[in-house]
């Protein structure tokens, strides 16, 4: 039987996965995509919850939590334009002009 | 049982988002990731929440992923982790890494035998139609919602300050 902690272990897993992704890559797209994984991992937490205690506040902290997200998307992607339009890489290694 | 089936589908595809070289071929496999969580909230009995995943992730935020991917044209990524330079090889982050991702598993196993507590089993009162859930969200939650709409104005703003050409 399916219970409320095997959605907090698969959520736990997804979070897990996206935080390696934002660790290892190299690429910018890819960082804000392992963003993104660990977003829909928290997104699952609230609807498991939500679900368990028979409420449906986890399901519209999700619709908030998607608005959020595709306004960090717009807003990132035109960094991301606009850091390669600068420096022709996607490299965060080569962005380094403000490390003191 | 279907649950294993998309939570099996979620995790492999989102590792080989992280694995994979080209771009293209990550956000595409995202997609199926959030398409097998779509899966997983209609087990939830979260039909809503199902479709506006497909809808406003799968198929506004991810279209956006590929169509930026497409625009720049980005070359694979040069090397995958040059081990001599990389702070991530440093011998004291591998040992902290290899601590974490320890106590991650053990956690994991924990929560998911009798080690666990109560079980967590899900009772049958589930909220799920679209009705109550426009109903809370135009009363209990209408301030967040006019400032969602706020937010989204300035990122929209923000979105084209910033990508624009400062010299055309």
């Amino acid at each position: 039987m399916v219970t409320l902690n095997h959605y907090l272990v698969l959520s736990a897993i997804l979070f897990a996965i996206g935080t390696a992704g934002v660790f290892v890559r190299r690429n910018l797209i890819t960082i804000l995509l392992s963003i993104e994984i660990m977003l829909n991992a928290v997104n699952l937490t609230f609807v498991a919850f939500g679900r368990a205690l028979g409420a449906a506040d986890g399901q519209i902290i999700v619709f908030f939590v998607m608005t959020v997200a595709a306004a960090e998307a717009a807003v990132g992607l035109a960094i991301v334009i606009g850091l390669f339009r600068h420096r022709e890489s996607l490299n965060p290694d080569s962005f380094t002009s403000l490390k003191w | 049982m279907l649950f294993y089936l998309f939570a099996a589908v979620a995790v492999v595809a989102s590792l080989l988002v992280i694995a994979q070289r080209n771009p293209i071929y990550s956000v595409l496999l995202l997609i199926a990731s959030f398409g097998a969580l779509s899966g997983l909230y209609v087990l939830l009995d979260a039909p809503f929440v199902a479709v506006i995943q497909i809808i406003v992730y799968a198929g506004a935020i991810m279209v956006l992923f590929l169509f930026v991917v497409m625009l720049l044209n980005a070359p694979h990524e040069e090397t995958e982790l040059d081990e001599r330079v990389h702070p991530m090889m440093h011998p004291g982050a591998v040992r902290l890494g290899a601590a974490l991702a320890v106590a991650l598993v053990v956690e994991l196993v924990w929560a998911l035998t009798e080690g666990g507590g109560e079980s967590g089993a899900f009772n049958s009162g589930a909220v799920s139609s679209v009705n109550a859930i426009g109903r809370l969200l135009f009363t209990e939650y209408a301030f967040p919602f006019e400032v969602t709409s706020i937010l989204i104005l300035v990122a929209m703003v923000g979105a084209v300050v910033i990508a624009r050409r400062e010299h055309p």
